[in-house]
């Protein structure tokens, strides 16, 4: 996983399969960047993520959450086909900008 | 409906079997010949089916899943997935979106992913005893 910081913007380069077993290590990277840094926006890139469950829909709600106390947006960007439906199906498009990658 | 393959394996609670039982199910589908979304949807049906074994059925242990693939006549795909687990006292409440006991971090769409990327999902659950979920995809004729 890349991290990113551009002036107000914190950027995630997520990688690989996003299951249980794995977010959990993310989830506590990208907490500790966005208190580290204190964004007002966050870009999640997921155009190198090759699976993802709905433990990544809980890892995305939940750093939508913890963005909210500073009233810092959410973008997902590069998102493969395969993940960009486990996210419609969420509603995530109701929380945060949804950008699909080329598919 | 005709069983054509069969295979069955015992693997144990731990979270690294999330990936290894998505990939097995993948790879026994293969012989359908399915596209890419077909395979992606079995993946992620059968990653919710395992977490829900590891997060809910054996909180606090390691215990067994046992997984049944079967390919039956007309390229349908079927999968079993038990545990011996705690059981889900209400099934129909378990199954709803958004409903989770598991905690900030869990979204509550594992059966909501599951019933919208296979054609059918069925839930037993005995409390104390453990839960079954079978689930059945048609593969596309290509």
């Amino acid at each position: 996983m890349k991290i990113n910081h551009t002036g107000e913007v914190l950027t995630v380069y997520l990688q690989g399969e996003i299951d249980h077993h794995s977010a959990r290590k993310m989830r506590e990277e990208i907490d500790t960047a966005i208190e580290f840094n204190m964004p007002s926006l966050l870009i999640l890139d997921f155009a190198e993520v090759t699976f993802m469950d709905s433990s990544g829909i809980g890892l995305v709600m939940g750093r939508f959450k913890n963005l909210q106390k500073s009233g810092a947006a959410l973008n997902l960007s590069n998102l493969p086909a395969n993940i960009y439906k486990v996210m419609k199906l969420a509603g995530i498009d109701r929380l945060a900008c949804l950008e699909k990658g080329e598919f | 409906m005709k069983e054509l393959n069969k295979f069955t394996m015992t693997i144990p609670s731990r979270s690294a079997n999330e990936a290894f039982a998505r990939m097995v199910l993948a790879a026994f589908a293969v012989a359908l010949d399915p596209t890419v979304e077909e395979i992606s949807d079995i993946k992620t049906a059968v990653s919710e089916a395992v977490t829900n074994c590891i997060v809910h059925a054996y909180p606090n242990t390691i215990g067994n899943i046992y997984i049944t693939g079967e390919i039956l006549e007309g390229r349908v795909v079927k999968i079993k997935i038990r545990d011996r687990g705690r059981g889900i006292e209400n099934v129909e409440q378990a199954m709803e979106p958004l409903f989770t006991t598991g905690g900030e971090e869990r979204a509550g769409l594992g059966f909501a992913v599951m019933q919208s990327f296979m054609d059918s999902v069925k839930v037993s659950s005995r409390l104390g005893r453990g839960t079954t979920v079978i689930m059945k995809k048609k593969i596309s004729e290509r």
